[in-house]
């Protein structure tokens, strides 16, 4: 730690310094660009696991939150802008590649705009959209934003703020295309976007040259909703976000709510939470392997995918009584108890999936216009997912290793043996990305196993005050969702309500890397490659 | 399923009592019948998912549920081929005009249903300044279908529902889906405008 | 075996006796379109419902069972609500070429249907290069799909036609090679001579390793011309939505979505007519009691029972395969069967002329 501070101080002598959990710098924002580049090169964090915005009322600025890939420490740091009204920051996208998406979120939320960031549009809201949701001094008069049915004019539109060399700040509009680029428009409503994403694709014949990814068709602003609500409200909405992870998306606010409370969670609980998680990631990747199968027009294979997850649905249904919203994670522990099925149906799940999962390899892993379909298409260097902070099977396939589970454990996972399953040669292709999803499904089965026959007597819920309040302070918690590392970041001011509550989602990173992906492939590509890094929109909108 | 058993079939008689207001020709009314009994039993969705409604809807077709039973799986992906669009998910703002315009895009005779608490009033996300709190904002709808998610099962029964409501309107003069849709229109004038 | 020509040419001298020869001809003509108009729907119909429970099988499902017993009158529910959905004109289209597309594209299958061989005598077009006629027919098709392409002034039906632009005419030369390596092993073109040829066994066995080797030919190629998976790029509903046909509506996607199914159809008659002996029973030679058996079954029954087969295969690979990409396919065409069929049929000229065959 000592070093963290030595290297920054020697940059910037007014940085202060927070002990916690994660480390906490302060920087200015003058000296900001100069401590990220010696955080990334001298100190090896090469991973931006998370930035928001965050509105103090008295100041306002952003968070970040960095991971050393190859040690997984952490830490985070602050920056304010010095002004809010004409609220600037300097941008870090030439630093960490994800940063790119992430402070055009922070720009559409806050309106913080950020210097020599390239392309400053909005991310989620309408470009014609009148001022910034997130802001605490936000007019939320419905006046200001009617429901328009117009399209969006001036959609082409970008602009950048430069500094020059004497610090002097230009406005600099521009284009997202060239003029005489054919462009293509590939959704938002469309099947294969998985949702209700949206590429404008220049293409040259069937060859892409640039996607450009237009998100917020299914933003639902659950983050501002969240600052209106009581802690046990904001579970709600983490079930659909990335409902394919809806079990551990709460876990992982439940996890950052009673670590703020200093709840200890019991026995029995966590090991049912565990068990959950991995069936729950069963079946996301059971979903993931239809999807994938059907976009690239193999309709049986779907079909195939979906026969097993219903006998998973069945098994959250007797348990939690629904079959996507489960609702079942609460804070201190678990709602219900197990139903008494439980531990034979998941036994006869976990005996029955390894032979169907043959029959998976054998209707598509081996088919020759599968393997030609996917092997070498959409290549992602492991550097590029280090720097586009791709999480989950997607960055594991380009040899990266950031299973969440094994790098910062939580609940039982470090008493738990299971194999991290990392493609070594970082082929980072299609396929492998496909297949480690299928891989994984072997270490969730194993997981299960192991947890099945040894679930403790007790208590499914730890007493938890009736009222909750957290202490002023901020928190933030990882978890390992069914497609990468989920964070939840709560800021709180002593009430009871969060101050800040942000999600860090998997996916939102994920739809980063189509242009790199995408570029110079098939619009059939576009498509595969779309499938197998199999984000979930709802989650990336939020 | 019987009759008695489907819930709400006091405005199905209300509809059919005034649709039978004015009388039938015998041959015009067999015609309809036949006519009716061809879409009812013909509906081919336009895949319209924004959110977690849409997995349970991919289910409704994958094998446990199986909604080619009913010949409900020919799946349209262009909006001109679809009978009817089943709007499942939170609409935002953003996805206003682009679900109005696949609305306009969908050939006549047209159906809406609202699938899942976000489609039919705003559902959790009511408060939020960018969700739309109800897609009968925008568009006139037929069958409203809570849940959140709605089980394949209440899905089927939004189908049926739908067939029925189908099956008692006239194609021959009467009031037929046009109508309704001007209607709704001269109803909402500041939604009428646009497109 | 029943041969239809004694029932036609009675009716022919039925009519003869009442009317001229010249009205003769055009009732024989109108009853031979309406017939022909009517078989065409059907069987289209039954296809589409043929591939719905196929489907369902392959993928543990049950398919339509809901409208009328065993969902039979699904498919009719189907035409009865395409037949009066609305036709939306759409804007800046170019009106006329739109509206001819899907006319072109039903036009060529029916003219290639009125060339199968029904039955014995059951045929309605018989002339010496019948299978030449086939082919150029068929090539109409492919206009109708670009015209829909470009005519629907939309990108992503540009782009499906483009597809099926490339893919179709390809894809033409291995299916004319194929047949021209059977037409080697008979001598001749005419559709009753070829199946003429095959009474003492059908071609696939008289022919061994050239003829088996046309037939997968044929089998890939003629699924590539039909458009259906996995090469079914020009439609590719998961990347162009539903591609050449996107914006159309009403009865003119009808005809197209009825178009698909018939051509299927047909790719399955001309499998069954070159290749597993066309309304020809199978006999085996030395098996005479075999034989008369084998001769009781109606021909028509042998031809729709073999060609009903030969779609059983097609349909199964749609449901099982992935689609493949241009490149692949592409590829699959110009280095692999192009370069097989074209060896392939020196290996058949060479057993012809060498005498090696049944």
């Amino acid at each position: 730690m000592t070093s963290i501070q030595e290297t920054i101080s020697r940059l910037c002598p007014t940085a202060t310094y927070e002990e916690g959990e994660i480390l906490l710098v302060t920087v200015p924002d003058a000296q900001w660009h100069a401590v990220a580049l010696a955080l990334r090169d001298k100190l090896h964090f090469d991973t931006l696991a998370a930035l928001f915005g965050v509105d103090r009322k008295e100041t306002m600025g952003c968070m970040y939150y960095l991971n050393n890939s190859e040690t997984n420490e952490m830490v985070s740091v602050r920056v304010d802008c010095p002004d809010r009204d004409d609220a600037l920051l300097h941008s870090v996208a030439d630093v960490w590649h994800v940063a790119n998406f992430q402070e055009r979120e922070a720009y559409d939320f806050y309106g913080i705009r950020f210097i020599n960031h390239p392309d400053m549009r909005r991310m989620f809201l309408r470009n014609d959209w009148v001022g910034y949701p997130l802001r605490k001094d936000y007019d939320a008069n419905p006046e200001l934003n009617p429901i328009r049915l117009t399209d969006e004019e001036h959609e082409d539109d970008t602009f950048s703020i430069v500094e020059a060399a004497d610090g002097t700040l230009h406005r600099i509009d521009g284009k997202v295309f060239a003029p005489d680029d054919y462009v293509v428009n590939i959704g938002p409503q469309h099947p294969s976007t998985h949702g209700v994403m949206r590429y404008r694709t220049a293409i040259d014949g069937e060859t892409i040259k640039k996607v450009d990814v237009v998100s917020g068709y299914i933003h639902r602003g659950i983050e501002k909703l969240c600052e209106g609500m009581t802690y046990p409200q904001t579970l709600f909405f983490t079930d659909r976000m990335d409902y394919m992870s809806a079990h551990q998306n709460r876990h992982a606010l439940c996890m950052c709510i009673e670590k703020a409370l200093g709840i200890e969670v019991p026995r029995r609980a966590q090991v049912i939470r565990v068990m959950m998680d991995e069936l729950m990631r069963i079946s996301s990747h059971l979903l993931s392997y239809g999807c994938t199968t059907m976009d690239m027009g193999a309709t049986t294979a779907f079909f195939y995918g979906f026969r097993e997850r219903e006998e998973i649905l069945k098994i959250f249904e007797k348990t939690c009584g629904a079959r996507m919203s489960l609702h079942y994670n609460v804070i201190g522990g678990v709602a219900k108890d197990l139903h008494p099925d439980f531990v034979e149906d998941v036994k006869r799940f976990c005996a029955a999936m390894p032979k169907h999962l043959k029959e998976y390899h054998k209707l598509y892993t081996g088919n020759v216009i599968a393997v030609g379909r996917m092997k070498g298409i959409g290549v992602l260097t492991k550097e590029d997912a280090i720097s586009y902070a791709v999480t989950g099977p997607s960055g594991r396939a380009s040899g990266v290793h950031c299973d969440c589970r094994k790098a910062h454990p939580y609940s039982i996972y470090n008493e738990l043996d299971f194999n991290e399953v990392v493609d070594d040669n970082a082929s980072g292709d299609s396929f492998m990305r496909y297949y480690l999803r299928l891989k994984e499904i072997e270490e969730s089965v194993k997981i299960l196993e192991q947890l099945v026959d040894n679930i403790p007597e007790g208590d499914i819920c730890a007493k938890v005050p009736k009222i909750i309040k957290l202490p002023a302070g901020h928190w933030y918690q990882q978890v390992e969702a069914s497609r990468g590392t989920f964070g939840v970041y709560i800021e709180s001011d002593g009430g009871k309500n969060p101050l800040r509550m942000h999600f860090q989602s998997p996916c939102f990173n994920l739809v980063g890397v189509m242009d790199t992906c995408c570029r110079n492939y098939l619009i059939a590509d576009l498509i595969t490659i779309g499938a197998t890094l199999d984000f979930v929109i709802p989650d990336i909108d939020r | 399923m019987k009759y008695e058993d489907f819930k709400d079939n006091e405005t199905l008689e209300q509809m059919v009592a005034e649709l039978n207001a004015s009388g039938t020709n015998v041959v015009v009314g067999k015609l309809d019948d036949l006519i009716n009994w061809g879409r009812a039993n013909s509906l081919w969705p336009f895949c319209f998912g924004t959110s977690c409604c849409a997995i349970e809807f991919m289910c409704l077709g994958a094998a446990r549920y199986d909604m080619a039973r009913f010949g409900f799986e020919v799946a349209r992906n262009s909006p001109r081929q679809a009978d009817y669009i089943m709007v499942q998910g939170t609409i935002v703002h953003r996805m206003a005009p682009v679900l109005r315009r696949l609305y306009e895009q969908l050939a006549e005779p047209k159906y809406v249903i609202a699938c899942g608490a976000c489609a039919v009033s705003g559902g959790p996300f009511k408060n939020s300044y960018c969700v739309l709190p109800g897609v009968d904002k925008i568009l006139p709808v037929d069958v409203y279908l809570p849940g959140c998610p709605p089980r394949p099962e209440a899905m089927f029964y939004a189908l049926m529902q739908l067939q029925r409501k189908i099956k008692v309107e006239k194609f021959f003069g009467g009031a037929n889906r046009k109508e309704k849709r001007r209607e709704f229109f001269e109803q909402h004038p500041e939604m009428a405008g646009a497109i | 075996m029943f041969d239809f020509s004694i029932a036609t040419k009675w009716l022919h001298e039925l009519l003869l006796s009442w009317m001229p020869g010249w009205a003769v001809t055009t009732v024989e003509c109108l009853l031979i379109g309406v017939a022909l108009l009517a078989v065409y729907a059907l069987l289209a119909l039954f296809y589409i419902f043929y591939e719905r429970k196929l489907c369902a099988w392959f993928q543990c499902r049950l398919g339509p069972n809901r409208v009328g017993p065993w969902g039979l009158l699904q498919v009719f529910a189907d035409m009865f609500k395409i037949l009066i959905k609305e036709l939306i004109p759409i804007k800046g289209t170019d009106k006329f070429l739109f509206g001819l597309a899907p006319y072109l594209v039903i036009i060529a299958s029916m003219l290639v249907f009125a060339c199968l061989p029904w039955g014995n005598g059951l045929q309605l077009v018989d002339f010496n290069v019948g299978l030449f006629f086939m082919t150029a027919a068929s090539s109409i098709g492919v206009l109708g799909i670009l015209l829909a392409g470009w005519a629907s002034n939309s990108k992503y039906t540009l782009i499906g036609a483009m597809r099926s632009g490339a893919q179709m005419i390809s894809y033409e030369l291995s299916i004319g090679l194929a047949m021209l390596t059977m037409v080697v092993m008979t001598g001749t073109m005419s559709v009753s001579g070829i199946v003429n040829a095959q009474a003492d066994g059908w071609l696939i066995f008289k022919g061994h390793l050239p003829a088996c080797i046309a037939f997968v030919i044929y089998l890939i190629a003629a699924t590539a011309e039909t458009n259906r998976g996995p090469f079914d790029l020009p439609e590719a509903e998961h990347e162009l939505t539903a591609g050449y046909h996107t914006e159309y509506s009403g009865i003119h996607f009808g005809f197209f979505y009825l178009a698909e199914y018939l051509n299927l159809f047909i790719v399955s008659g001309i499998a069954s007519l070159l290749f597993l002996g066309g309304w020809m029973p199978l006999h085996i030679p030395g098996w005479d009691g075999f034989n008369a058996v084998m001769d009781y079954i109606p021909s028509v029954v042998w031809f729709l029972g073999k060609a009903f087969f030969v779609s059983f295969i097609i349909i199964w690979f749609k449901w099982s395969f992935p689609r493949l990409r241009i490149d692949q396919m592409l590829t699959l065409e110009w280095k692999y069967l192009m370069p097989i069929g074209l060896f392939n049929l020196v290996l058949m000229t060479l057993v012809v002329m060498t005498g090696f065959h049944f």
